[in-house]
């Protein structure tokens, strides 16, 4: 296809319907209202449904059930509306629904403003409901990302039978860039667990209620076997600049693109720095990381909150190295300057 | 012919299940519910009408939280157990995907009326094609027997332990009727399972409820008042005098609302597995666009500012699109965050012959100023050997900065020279090309063709972009 | 017992499995011609069960719908069909 020129937050519902999902349900709240809109205008031309549901609460539950009837779905939100679902959220890994979810994070806590953070981290990508669950969480951090991410992630999805959250921020679902969608259509796939309201499926029973003890420990170690399984094969990352980097930046979404500039300008002034960018948040890039601890001397955490990633950075480098932190919060997106000044403060810090 | 006799056998529907393999324990024959509970009642009615309409393999049950919550034990459909009070959402999402399947959301009076009121007058509201079963006992059953919003003044419960009082908990909430005040559903019949009177009107009530269903012509409500022998601490005789004695009187029995007649089926929409609909649908052009460029034209992050209406947005797109289209890398984000003030609407452009790092920046090193206010706003922030593009047709004021390339078109009359006052943006963009060769002319025209489909306001927009062009090569 | 060509009692007749009775008694109170009754011993389940006395049975169905328990109560009766 050529290249469209393209809000991320549109480019989502363009990639989730070539994905073949046919159904939306969401709740209109800054910023993330754009996807929303975008799908009420796309998805009826094909014969999809747009419903904007009464809550957050009723939308996720609205997923539930088009995921139970073996639809592909989306929803998406921003922060406040994503504590809403909550609830929802847990429904669907215990029922082992699977869905795509949309995070256009906003600054918190509680209304907070609707100028961009990344402090929806530990509820995306710790859990955030009740119970022992994960989502898979991808972070984009361009237009094309958000693309590629939403098919990837409903493949996930299906794959694993969780749901699957996009991470982003509303400097990335607001910046239009160039996109190539993809050239094929990929209807969804038929799940014989579903409930299709026919006879084939009418022994089927969604469900997140398992009344014995037994049958519920059963439940949360295939649950666990099923994160394990993700954590082993489903990490991804990129590495820039980091095969010589005495220092490397951790960092996703509008952060490691502001990062990118100031690794670019350093590098330039001879710094040997470097970033590692989690594309998967959960499962977190561990091995990478581990790998880059033998060789780097110090890492540096940049994120928009005050400090939710970089617990997982110092749990996959299992503490080897120092972890410095550059935080920001109030939706205030990092200028360059700042990550470089807090790049050179933990390069003089720890190497000199 | 002689008529001749067969033997019929009143008993369990086929749509409940012979044993029921989901219970635990060994009795896989009698229902979970307690003596004399009315749920009984009414699966044995749905299931009943489901069996005798051949409708059991279409259909999909809701199972709530509450004493049904095990109602996915009994019923031989598809099944899908939902979140306390959700399960009218839970159910838009099914009706939604399977049109043509029966939605039954089976829900009781904590779940309904409390905890999910909301989902149930709203999916009540948009005329779901579903039909909901509100069974209304006066009392939270699971929990041990606390007070529901149905629970009557003066009832004891676990939590209105010296009966509920006005004061404290108002009146209880009449389902039936709040659904009824609303204009999409179809049907609202309130019902009890007490006599055998009564057990009959409702068992035509859920039929007639199913039919409506088959016949897609809508939301559907039946409200069931029913007996909770336990939870109100009485023999399941008294249960049901308690019900016509306490409850009937309060909750008035009968047809609330029936529109039936007069409404047409709805037939919901299926989505296509067209690729070629699909693409088109989406406005997305086959072919390639041109990968990469080898010409070193560096980063420029350009600001465009301007008063709303000035299509400073708009010019930043257009150039976006034109850098893309010419294998370069490209970012558009328009006024977001702290770094909007000013009262102006601009954006942030950045093209570039490598990967772009953020599309925000704190420093342009192109300034297009339409009106004063832009200038002000974003003068300082240029880049020393930047470049500023003042509209000279509105801003009075000199530019301030020495260490910067000043170029002072007049914009708006340019473009009012040419008849088309709002092509200042174009003139803007022609400036800027005309002044620094980011790409030829000829892509902002291909971007113009595609995106202005008058043909003379494409030509005025061409000749607008020309007129900047030949105004900067003249400078 | 479910199948009805083995039925061979007088009809209309009603049928009570005795385990699946909870005792209840509300099929008892529905019953117009007043042939169902407690049984005095108990069943499986720990109830009292529902008992009909083998003569009386109109077909009338009240108890099917008025018990509870889906497999509890089975009304057997005649129905004239044209070959």
């Amino acid at each position: 296809m050529k290249k469209e020129l393209i809000k991320g937050n549109e480019a989502v519902v363009k990639a989730a319907i070539l994905a073949g999902c046919t159904h939306y349900f969401g709740y209109p709240i800054t910023p993330a209202s754009e996807i929303a809109q975008a799908a009420a205008h796309y998805l009826p031309l094909i014969g999809g449904t747009f419903v904007q549901a009464e809550s957050e609460v009723a939308a996720i539950n609205m997923v539930y059930g088009a995921a139970s009837a073996g639809a592909r779905v989306l929803t998406a939100s921003s922060s406040p509306g994503m504590s809403l679902k909550q609830e929802g959220i847990s429904y669907l890994a215990g029922a082992e629904l699977p869905a795509v979810l949309v995070d256009v994070m906003r600054a918190g806590p509680g209304l907070g403003n609707i100028w961009p953070e990344q402090s929806d981290y530990n509820q995306m990508v710790k859990g955030g409901g009740h119970g022992d669950y994960k989502n898979i969480v991808l972070a984009p951090n361009c237009a094309q990302e958000m693309c590629d991410m939403t098919l990837e992630a409903f493949d996930l999805a299906d794959k694993y039978r969780c749901t699957a959250v996009l991470l982003t921020d509303g400097s990335i679902g607001q910046t239009m860039e160039p996109v190539e969608f993809p050239d094929e259509f990929r209807p969804a796939p038929y799940k014989d667990w579903a409930v299709y309201g026919d006879a084939k499926t009418q022994k089927n029973l969604i469900s997140s209620i398992y009344m014995s003890i037994d049958a519920l420990q059963a439940l949360n170690r295939r649950l666990q076997q099923k994160y394990a399984e993700i954590e082993l094969k489903e990490q991804k990352w990129e590495d820039f600049m980091t095969d010589d980097a005495e220092l490397v930046v951790v960092a996703y979404g509008i952060t490691s693109r502001v990062a990118q500039n100031a690794i670019e300008e350093l590098r330039a002034e001879g710094r040997k720095v470097g970033m590692l960018r989690p594309k998967t948040l959960f499962p977190f890039p561990k091995k990478r990381l581990a790998e880059i601890a033998q060789t780097a001397k110090v890492f540096l955490a940049a994120e928009m909150s005050a400090g939710q990633m970089i617990d997982d950075v110092k749990l996959a480098i299992e503490c080897k190295r120092p972890v410095e932190f550059y935080g920001t919060c109030g939706g205030s997106i990092p200028t360059v300057e700042d990550i470089k000044n807090s790049i050179m403060a933990a390069y003089k810090k720890r190497i000199g | 012919m002689e008529p001749s006799t067969i033997t019929v056998k009143k008993g369990k529907p086929e749509a409940i299940y012979d044993t029921f393999e989901r219970k635990a324990g060994k009795d896989k024959l009698t229902t979970h519910y307690c003596p004399g509970c009315g749920h009984g009642r009414v699966h044995k009615l749905v299931a009943e009408a489901l069996s005798d309409f051949g409708l059991t393999d279409k259909t999909i049950f809701i199972s709530p939280v509450g004493c049904s919550v095990f109602a996915y034990y009994y019923m031989n459909t598809g099944n899908v157990q939902a979140p306390h009070g959700r399960a009218p959402a839970v159910g838009t999402g099914l009706c939604r995907v399977r049109p043509d399947s029966v939605v039954i959301s089976y829900q009781g009076d904590g779940d309904l009326a409390a905890i999910g009121t909301a989902e149930i007058i709203h999916a009540a509201n948009r005329g779901e094609n579903m039909m909901v079963i509100f069974v209304n006992n006066a009392i939270y059953g699971m929990t041990g027997g606390q007070m529901a919003p149905t629970t009557m003044v003066g009832q004891k419960t676990q939590t209105t332990p010296r009966g509920r009082t006005v004061m404290n908990e108002g009146h209880p909430i009449r389902m039936a009727e709040l659904i009824s005040g609303l204009e999409a559903p179809v049907y609202v019949e309130r019902c009890a399972v007490t006599d055998t009177k009564n057990i009959m009107k409702t068992r035509k009530a859920i039929r007639k409820a199913v039919q409506l269903q088959a016949e897609k012509k809508g939301f559907s409500f039946i409200e069931i008042l029913s007996a909770c022998p336990t939870g109100w601490k009485m023999t399941p005789k008294d249960s049901i005098k308690w019900i016509q004695d306490n409850l009937e009187p309060y909750f008035k029995l009968g047809t609330i609302k029936d529109v039936s007649a007069e409404r047409e089926p709805m037939i919901k929409p299926v989505p296509t597995n067209d690729a070629e609909a699909i693409y088109s649908a989406l406005g997305l052009q086959k072919g390639k666009t041109k990968a990469s460029t080898d010409r070193a034209i560096g980063e420029k992050r350009i600001k465009i500012a301007g008063f709303g209406g000035q299509g400073a947005l708009t010019a930043g797109v257009m150039l976006a699109n034109a850098g893309m289209n010419d294998g370069l890398h490209v970012s558009w984000i328009p006024s977001y965050g702290p770094e909007m003030r000013g009262g102006t609407a601009n954006c942030s452009v950045v093209i570039s012959d490598r990967r772009i790092g953020s599309p925000v920046f704190e420093s342009p090193n192109v300034l297009i100023a339409m009106n004063g206010p832009s200038l002000d706003a974003f003068e300082a922030d240029v880049t020393a050997g930047g470049t500023i593009i003042v509209n000279s047709s509105i801003v009075e004021r000199k530019v301030k900065r020495s260490d910067v390339k000043v170029i002072c078109a007049p914009l708006t009359d340019l473009a009012a020279d040419l008849g088309i006052k709002a092509a200042a943006n174009s003139v803007a963009i022609g400036v800027y090309l005309g002044h620094e060769k980011v790409f030829e002319r000829e892509r902002i025209y291909d971007v113009l063709k595609t995106s202005l489909k008058k043909k003379e306001a494409l030509a005025l927009n061409i000749q607008a972009v020309d007129a900047g062009y030949a105004f900067a090569q003249g400078k | 017992m479910e199948n009805p060509a083995n039925v061979k009692k007088k009809l209309p007749t009603v049928e009570i499995d005795l385990n699946q009775c909870k005792g209840c008694a509300l099929c008892i109170e529905s019953c117009m011609p007043k042939v169902l009754s407690l049984s005095p011993a108990y069943n499986q389940l720990g109830y009292q069960y529902a008992v009909y006395g083998g003569n009386g049975c109109t077909g009338c169905e009240a108890c099917y719908y008025a018990c509870p328990e889906p497999g509890a109560i089975a009304v057997y009766k005649e129905k004239k069909v044209k070959a």
